[in-house]
């Protein structure tokens, strides 16, 4: 939606752009960067967007969501299918499945080579590791309470996946920690397991 | 009178001190979310549904949307002082706040879109007052097969309206209708796709299912998208337009609130639409339109308006027919069931309190949202230097002490991390996660009704197009299906359609 009406702000914003003559108070002008117009704005939120994939992405998700599609539409022909006056619990699982399958085909076809997909890269592990760091606190919480995994998984966050000095990093996450406890051991009385 | 007195007792309801701290804390939250980077309205309100437990279900409401109307006050400061809209719908502010805000006058830019986003929310509360409860009338004796078209109709226009390919998004929704089929079948008891799990067995909860893949599929996209660069925001001298201002901008103040209130009621609507449509059609009544982009406050109060009064008008399909008009509402809708209530035409009649308290309550929020946008704005420009980074653990652990206290269950925090991981992937993968979450919510809604009236037709679908209005709601379904094939001819003969102007075909239509 916004890219597709983009071109209409834009069309009109270049034209600005050609006339742009009267100048900002120059004090203030110094500060800021300069004013861009809606297309060379739109330009720049698209460079800070990670590279787009190819149509392979594409290709991967239809075929991706195409299998989903026949693994539901094969559950749903096993719970079975009865008939539109008696439908049995399979019938709708089995027509979404249908639609699914149908679009997924459609998306591998025509829209392969639409590129709304971004790429994976190196800092796409930030992701993966991130995604460790949960599951490690979910691992950890029914164990040894919330405080322990709570403090690491904030230090971890805050030094090295955000870049944060080690003193801010260790200070906040104790505070974070702290605050959690106060809010919801303390003051809520969540039944969260914790250690105190 | 006999109209005006339950929106008299609404007030009632509003200003009871529990319903007024919670609609503060509301746009406060939402007017802060606004403000820092990473996580828009839909994301936060997902992360903060376990909150609404523990309260009576208008508090909780009345909390929840004013996150959603509160951040779009937010979302302009952050693209009037920083250049980088807050939220989606303030995109084309940014093009003449920022052009103000380099001239100096960032005050004025902030100015004007407070009493724009005022107006427009208030206009809107009046529309919503006199409207809702006609729609609900007309909407009373819907039955099944009503249902059926009505919300087929809802999910395929939310999807082909959001940003994504329209592929992607149908199919993103029938993965939702999919998940919404797990557990036990209504009809037979039988159960489906629990692969003889017990956690399963009484199907999923929406609540994971928002929070995972709106919720931490955002903050875990964020992780990889983060630019630590921390930009100084402009300075804010005088925020209280002068009077030339506010006597340039009242023209497009009441026309953006106007098509915003319209284009908010639209099934797949909403802010952010309005805002677009609302800032092309101020350019192009405009005497001088190259005066857009340089510093045009119409260029803002415009969109700011129109934006607001969408936010509030979007409610109006939610709590007359039951039908969410885009992902925020499909999560408002899904926090109502939880409380135990079904929106729908029934609404304004069985439970007026909760209807007007949270209509009525959007008089106050507004209100608060307009003192802390003009004397308070200060404090939320000092918020503008918190960094993303710092806010991820933390909105993290939120969400995954949050989903545990729900149930006390570790399984949810599985559940969570699980749709955490999907979000991020639809995201990376160009799906939009709004059609799938929407499609969850009205899935066993949709399928009971559909076999409700099929039963009703005797097995026959021909049924639907035989009564008047299930009729002309399928056959509106088919044209929205077919619309991007007759796009796609008219443009060749015509190569220069303006997104927009579509928009406007199909608000006419529907």
């Amino acid at each position: 939606m916004i890219s597709a009406s983009n071109q209409e702000v834009s069309s009109g914003g270049s034209v600005t752009n050609a006339a742009a003559g009267n100048g900002p108070s120059p004090a203030i002008a110094d500060e800021l960067p300069e004013p861009l117009t809606a297309e060379q704005l739109a330009a720049e939120w698209d460079e800070e967007r990670p590279p787009h994939a190819g149509p392979l992405a594409n290709v991967a998700a239809a075929v991706a969501t195409a299998a989903l599609g026949a693994a539901g539409l094969a559950m749903s022909v096993a719970m079975g299918l009865g008939s539109p006056e008696k439908p049995e619990p399979g019938l709708w699982p089995f027509i979404i499945s249908l639609v699914m399958i149908a679009m997924s085909v459609a998306l591998l076809v025509f829209g392969r080579k639409k590129l709304d997909a971004e790429a994976f890269s190196s800092s796409s592990w930030q992701v993966a590791a991130g995604v460790a760091t949960l599951v490690g606190f979910v691992l950890v919480v029914g164990v040894a309470g919330f405080e322990i995994p709570t403090l690491l998984l904030t230090f971890v966050w805050l030094r090295f996946l955000g870049k944060e000095t080690w003193r801010m990093s260790i200070l906040l996450s104790f505070a974070v920690t702290a605050a959690f406890y106060l809010i919801f051991v303390v003051a809520l009385s969540v039944p969260i397991p914790h250690l105190f | 009178m006999d109209f005006l007195s339950p929106v008299i007792n609404g007030f009632g309801v509003v200003l009871e001190p529990m319903n007024l701290l919670y609609c503060l804390i509301g746009v406060v939250i939402g007017m802060l979310i606004g403000v820092l980077p990473g996580l828009g309205p839909a994301a936060t309100i997902a992360i903060l549904l376990p909150l609404t437990y523990g309260v009576e279900p208008v508090t909780a409401i009345i909390m929840l949307s004013g996150i959603f109307y509160g951040a779009q006050y937010g979302g302009t400061i952050t693209s009037v002082l920083l250049r980088l809209p807050g939220e989606a719908s303030s995109v084309v502010t940014v093009f003449d706040g920022f052009a103000l805000a380099r001239q100096g006058k960032a005050g004025t830019a902030l100015g004007i879109a407070a009493i724009g986003s005022f107006f427009g929310g208030t206009v809107s509360i009046i529309g919503l007052t006199l409207l809702a409860p006609v729609v609900a009338g007309f909407a009373l004796d819907f039955g099944p097969p009503e249902y059926t078209a009505l919300a087929m109709l809802g999910i395929l226009l939310v999807a082909t309206v959001s940003n994504g390919s329209k592929l992607k998004s149908i199919i993103a929704a029938s993965l939702g209708l999919l998940l919404a089929t797990v557990g036990r079948d209504t009809f037979t008891g039988e159960s489906r796709f629990t692969f003889d799990n017990l956690s399963l067995a009484d199907g999923l909860d929406f609540v994971p299912i928002a929070m995972g893949i709106f919720g931490l599929g955002e903050i875990l996209y964020n992780l990889e998208e983060r630019h630590n660069k921390v930009q100084a925001p402009a300075k804010v001298a005088n925020v209280w337009p002068s009077r030339k201002d506010l006597k340039e901008s009242s023209g497009a103040i009441g026309r953006g609130s106007l098509l915003g209130f319209f284009l908010g009621i639209l099934p797949g609507g909403g802010a952010t639409i309005a805002s677009l449509a609302a800032y092309a059609m101020e350019k192009k009544r405009a005497k001088n339109p190259e005066r857009f982009g340089r510093g045009a406050v119409e260029g803002v109060a415009a969109p700011e308006s129109a934006n607001n009064a969408a936010a509030t008008s979007s409610f109006i399909p939610l709590l007359t027919l039951g039908i969410p008009a885009n992902a925020t509402m499909a999560i408002i809708f899904g926090a109502l069931l939880i409380q135990g209530v079904t929106p729908g035409p029934q609404l304004v009649q069985n439970d007026p309190e909760l209807f007007w308290g949270v209509v009525n309550s959007m008089y106050i929020g507004n209100i608060l949202l307009l003192i802390m946008s003009i004397p308070l704005v200060g404090i939320f420009v000092k918020i503008l230097r918190v960094r993303a980074a710092i806010l991820a653990p933390i909105t993290v652990l939120i969400t995954l002490i949050g989903v545990y206290t729900i149930n006390n269950s570790i399984f949810d925090i599985w559940l969570v991390i699980v749709f955490g991981i999907l979000g991020y992937l639809m995201k990376k993968f160009g799906f939009e996660p709004g059609p799938l979450v929407l499609a969850f919510v009205l899935g066993s809604l949709l399928e009971e009704n559909l076999r409700r009236s099929l039963l009703l037709f005797g097995g026959d679908p021909a049924g639907f197009i035989g009564r008047p209005i299930s009729g002309v709601l399928l056959l509106v379904f088919l044209l929205v299906m077919l619309l991007p094939l007759l796009q796609k001819a008219f443009r060749k003969t015509r190569s220069t359609a303006p997104a927009v102007e579509v928009r406007h075909e199909e608000k006419e239509r529907v």
